[in-house]
C-alpha cells in the first residue's frame, strides 16, 4: 500500500517539476498560462494525498480556475506571444536559485519525518482542534473550525488581501464600462456554447451555495464558493457578452458590495465585542455558545464569499474591458 | 470597555475602515473620515504607550481563544513605541495628503488613495502589534500590496516600474518570510511567537532552525532594504506620490527592521542568533558598506527624491549597525534612530512635497532660487536636512551620539571614523540642494513660485518642530529606547 503511495507521490512531483521546467522555457503565453493551471492541478492532486481536501479544493478552484481565467483575460491584452528579449544573464539567477534550493534541502534534514505521529505538529496545538472543536466549536470540519474560529481573525485578514488587490487591480487599470457601444450591444453568436452554458450556469451557481453553506461538514466554504459563483457570471460573460454580464452584475453594485462582505465580516467582530466578548468571540452571539459559534461562522463565510466573489467578478471585468480596447 | 480592547482597536479601526472609505461617494468625506481614523489610531498609540510604560505588557486574544491555540496581540515598551512612530507619522501625513495629490493623482483615484493609505496603515500596526508569526505574515500582506498600489500611482510612467520591481522584490521577501515561518511550525508545532521562543532552545544545533533562520532574515532584510537588498527601494520612493514617499518612506522600513529585531530577540532568542548563529558578523559589513556607499551614491543624483532615498538606504545601515554591536546601547541607538529617522525623513519628503506642489519637479535644478519665494518650506527643508546630518540640537544628533558612544565602547574606533565620514558625506549631498535653493538665481523666464499653501506647510512644520523638540529635550524618547533596548536583552536572559 505505502508502496504505490510512494510511487503516486513520485510520479506527481516528477510531472510538477517537468511542468516548472516547460512554463520557464516556453515562449508562447497562452501555453504557459495553461501550465499553470495543471501545475495548480498536480497540486491539488498533492495536498489530496496529504489529506489536505480543504487546501486541494481551495487550490483547484483558485488556482487552476480563477487564475488561470484571469491569466487569459491578461493576455488577452498583451498578445500571445512573449516579446523577444535581448539575452539576458542568466548566471546570477541561477545561482540565487540554487543557493535557496540548497539551504531549503539542508533545511529538510533535521525536519521531523513525515507522517511521524510524534511530530511537534501532531502533538503540540493540533489535538486540542482534533479532540475539542466538536464541543468547542461544534462543527464537524475541524478545518473550518481553524480557519472560522481558532485563527478567524488571520481570514479576516486574507480577505482584506483580497479587497487590497481590488483596490489595486481599479488603480492600475478601473473598469471601462461601454454603455451605448453598438458593438456590445450585439452578442456575437455562439449558439452551441450559448445554449450549453445556460444549462450550466445554474447547476454551477446551485453548486457554489452548496460549497458556501456546506463548509462546516465538509470541504468548502467562503473562499471556494465566492470563485465558483463568480466562474457562472464570467462563463456568462465570454459566451454571451460583456455588457450582458456587466448588466447582470453592474461593476457599480459589485464593488459596494466587495466593501460589505469585508464588513460583514468585521462587523460580526464588533457585534461580539459589543456583547461583551473578544473580537470575533463568536461564543457571546447567543445563549449557548455553540450556537454563537454556529451563527458566527455562518455570517462570516457569508461575508468571505460575497466579498471574494465580487472581487473576482470585478477584476475579470477590468481585465476584459481592457481587452476590448486593444483587440 | 475601549481600554480593555485597545489594543485590538488599534489595528481594526484603521482596518476596517478601509471598506467603509471606499463606500463614500464625496471625495472631500472620504479624505475627512481617513484623516480621522489616522488620529484616532495616534491617539490609541499614546494610550497604549502610556498603559505599557511601567513595564506591564497587555495582551488581547481574538476570537476569545487563548494562546497558542487562537491569535494573540501582544503590547510591550518596544512595540508600542514603533507603534506610535507609525502612527504619529500617519497622523501628519493624512491631513496633508488633500493638497498634495491634487496635483499629483487624478481626481478619479483618490477614494482608492485614502482605502490604500489605511490598508498601509494598519497593515503596518498590525505587523508591529501582533504576537503570532503566521498573524505577522497576514498583515504583512496587506500593508505590502497597499504599498504597491501607492506607489502605482505616481505621476511619472516609471512609477508603475518601480511599483512592479518592488512588488517582485517584495514577493520573494514574503515567500522567504512564510518559508521560514513553515519551517519553525514544523520544528515546534506553534505560530505563538512566546510559544515559539519557549520551544526553540531546545532546538538548538538543528538544520532545520538554521534554515528557518536564514530565510527569515533574509525576508526581512528584502523587506527593510538591506545592502545590497535595496534595489527596489530609490526607484520606488523617487516615483510614488510625495505623500506616499513621506509615508512609506518614514514607516515601511522601521516595521520590517522592528519584525526582524522581534525574531532576533524575541522568537529565536539573542544567545540563539548572536552566539550560536553569529548573525552580527553578517549585518555589520553589509551595515557599513549601505552607509557609506548610498551616502556616497546620493552626493551623484539629480533627483531630490532620489537622492533622499539612497538617503534611507544609508540610515538603515546605522540602524543595522546599532543592532550588529550587540549592546543595550547599540541596541539603544538603533531604536532611537527608528524613531529620529521617520522625523526627520518624513519631514523632508514632506517639504519636498510641498516644493513639488508649487513648482511641479523634484530635480535639483528645478528649484534653484526658490529660498527666498518658499522661505518657511525652504526653512523646513534646511531643518531636516541638518537633523539627517547629525547637527546639536536635532534628533539626528541623539541617535549619532548614542551610535557613537556603542561602538567606543566596544572599541571598535574605526566604526567610529566611518560614522563620521558618512555624515560628512550627508553634509556634502544636503548642501548641494540647499545651495541650489538659495544661492543660484531663479532661471529668466521661470514662472514666479509662491509660498506653499497653510495646508501642506502645517504638518511639514508639526513633523519639522518634532525634530527640535525631541532634540532638545530628548529624555522621552531615549527613555523609551533604552527601556525598550533593555527589554528585548532582559527577555532574552530569562
Amino acid at each position: 500500500m505505502s508502496n504505490i503511495n510512494l510511487l503516486i507521490d513520485v510520479v506527481l512531483l516528477a510531472m510538477l517539476v517537468l511542468t516548472t521546467i516547460a512554463i520557464v522555457r516556453i515562449e508562447s503565453l497562452f501555453a504557459i498560462v495553461m501550465l499553470t493551471g495543471v501545475f495548480s492541478l498536480l497540486a491539488a492532486n498533492i495536498f489530496i494525498i496529504l489529506d489536505a481536501v480543504d487546501v486541494a479544493f481551495t487550490e483547484a478552484a483558485v488556482g487552476a480556475g480563477i487564475s488561470t481565467v484571469l491569466m487569459l483575460a491578461t493576455i488577452g491584452i498583451t498578445g500571445y506571444e512573449q516579446k523577444r528579449r535581448r539575452k539576458i544573464s542568466w548566471v546570477a539567477p541561477l545561482i540565487v536559485v540554487t543557493i535557496t534550493g540548497a539551504v531549503l534541502v539542508y533545511g529538510t534534514l533535521d525536519m521531523p519525518a513525515f507522517t511521524d505521529p510524534e511530530a511537534p505538529i501532531h502533538t503540540h496545538v493540533a489535538p486540542r482542534y482534533i479532540n475539542e472543536s466538536p464541543t468547542e466549536v461544534g462543527i464537524p470540519n475541524m478545518v473550518t473550525s481553524v480557519l472560522a474560529s481558532y485563527r478567524g481573525y488571520d481570514t479576516m485578514g486574507e480577505v482584506i488581501v483580497v479587497f487590497a488587490a481590488l483596490i489595486g487591480v481599479l488603480s492600475l487599470i478601473g473598469i471601462r464600462e461601454h454603455k451605448g457601444d453598438p458593438k456590445h450591444l450585439e452578442p456575437p453568436a455562439r449558439p452551441v456554447l450559448q445554449v450549453m452554458s445556460k444549462f450550466m450556469i445554474p447547476f454551477i451557481i446551485l453548486f457554489a451555495l452548496y460549497v458556501q453553506f456546506h463548509g462546516d461538514f465538509g470541504p468548502g466554504g467562503g473562499f471556494q464558493a465566492g470563485v465558483i459563483f463568480a466562474v457562472a457570471i464570467i462563463l456568462y460573460a465570454l459566451t454571451f457578452s460583456q455588457q450582458d454580464a456587466m448588466d447582470l452584475a453592474p461593476p457599480r453594485i459589485l464593488k459596494r458590495l466587495a466593501s460589505l462582505g469585508v464588513l460583514i465580516y468585521g462587523g460580526t467582530g464588533v457585534v461580539s465585542m459589543l456583547k461583551g466578548g473578544n473580537f470575533l468571540d463568536y461564543n457571546v452571539l447567543a445563549h449557548d455558545p455553540v450556537h454563537g459559534q454556529h451563527y458566527g461562522i455562518l455570517v462570516i463565510e457569508f461575508g468571505v464569499g460575497l466579498t471574494v466573489a465580487c472581487v473576482m467578478m470585478l477584476i475579470f471585468f477590468a481585465f476584459i474591458s481592457r481587452g476590448d480596447r486593444n483587440p | 470597555m475601549i481600554n480593555e480592547h485597545l489594543p485590538a482597536l488599534q489595528v481594526v479601526v484603521p482596518l476596517l475602515a478601509a471598506p467603509i472609505c471606499f463606500l463614500i461617494p464625496n471625495k472631500r468625506l472620504s479624505w475627512l473620515f481617513a484623516t480621522l481614523v489616522s488620529w484616532l489610531s495616534f491617539a490609541m498609540a499614546i494610550l497604549l504607550v502610556i498603559a505599557v510604560n511601567d513595564g506591564t505588557i497587555l495582551h488581547y486574544e481574538f476570537g476569545g481563544w487563548a494562546p497558542p491555540w487562537g491569535i494573540e496581540y501582544k503590547v510591550d515598551i518596544f512595540n508600542s513605541y514603533v507603534l506610535l512612530i507609525v502612527t504619529a507619522i500617519g497622523a501628519a501625513v493624512f491631513p496633508y495628503s488633500w493638497k498634495s495629490i491634487q496635483k499629483e493623482i487624478p481626481e478619479t483615484h483618490h477614494r482608492i488613495y485614502f482605502t490604500a493609505m489605511l490598508l498601509c496603515l494598519a497593515g503596518l500596526l498590525g505587523m508591529t502589534i501582533t504576537g503570532d508569526a503566521f498573524n505577522l505574515f497576514v498583515l504583512l500582506e496587506i500593508s505590502s500590496l497597499s504599498s504597491y498600489t501607492l506607489i502605482s500611482l505616481g505621476r511619472d510612467r516609471r512609477a508603475l516600474t518601480a511599483s512592479f520591481q518592488y512588488l517582485i522584490m517584495g514577493t520573494i521577501g514574503a515567500t522567504f518570510i512564510l518559508i521560514g515561518v513553515g519551517l519553525l511550525y514544523a520544528l515546534t508545532g506553534t505560530l505563538n511567537m512566546a510559544d515559539l521562543a519557549s520551544r526553540i532552545p531546545a532546538l538548538e544545533g538543528s538544520r532545520t532552525l538554521e534554515a528557518a533562520f536564514a530565510f527569515l532574515i533574509l525576508g526581512f532584510g528584502l523587506k527593510l532594504a538591506m545592502f545590497p537588498l535595496h534595489l527596489w527601494l530609490p526607484n520606488a520612493y523617487s516615483y510614488a506620490p510625495s505623500s506616499v514617499s513621506a509615508f512609506i518612506g518614514a514607516t515601511a522600513t522601521k516595521v520590517a527592521i522592528y519584525a526582524l529585531l522581534r525574531f532576533l530577540y524575541t522568537v529565536f532568542g539573542s544567545s540563539f542568533s548572536f552566539d550560536y548563529m553569529q548573525v552580527h558578523w553578517l549585518l555589520m559589513p553589509l551595515a557599513i558598506a549601505s552607509f557609506m556607499f548610498a551616502s556616497i551614491v546620493a552626493i551623484f543624483q539629480d533627483g531630490i527624491k532620489r537622492l533622499l532615498a539612497y538617503s534611507s538606504v544609508a540610515q538603515i545601515g546605522y540602524i543595522l549597525l546599532g543592532i550588529s554591536l550587540v549592546n543595550v546601547t547599540g541596541l539603544t541607538a538603533a531604536l532611537l534612530h527608528m524613531f529620529n529617522h521617520a522625523l526627520m525623513k518624513g519631514g523632508l519628503f514632506l517639504a519636498l512635497g510641498a516644493i513639488a506642489y508649487r513648482i511641479g519637479s523634484t530635480r535639483v535644478q528645478s528649484i534653484a532660487g526658490i529660498g527666498q519665494a518658499m522661505p518657511y518650506t525652504m526653512a523646513a527643508f534646511v531643518i531636516g536636512s541638518l537633523s539627517l546630518i547629525g547637527v546639536p540640537l536635532t534628533v539626528g544628533f541623539i541617535s549619532k551620539w548614542y551610535l557613537i558612544l556603542a561602538t567606543l565602547e566596544k572599541g571598535y574606533w574605526p566604526l567610529t571614523v566611518l560614522i563620521i565620514i558618512s555624515s560628512l558625506l550627508a553634509v556634502v549631498y544636503t548642501w548641494r540642494v540647499i545651495e541650489t535653493a538659495y544661492f543660484q538665481e531663479r532661471p529668466a523666464g521661470a514662472p514666479a513660485v509662491k509660498e506653499a499653501p497653510l495646508s501642506l506647510l502645517i504638518p511639514t512644520w508639526v513633523v519639522i518642530l518634532a525634530n527640535l523638540y525631541f532634540g532638545i529635550n530628548s529624555s522621552l524618547s531615549t527613555d523609551l529606547a533604552s527601556h525598550a533596548a533593555l527589554l528585548l536583552f532582559g527577555g532574552s536572559l530569562l
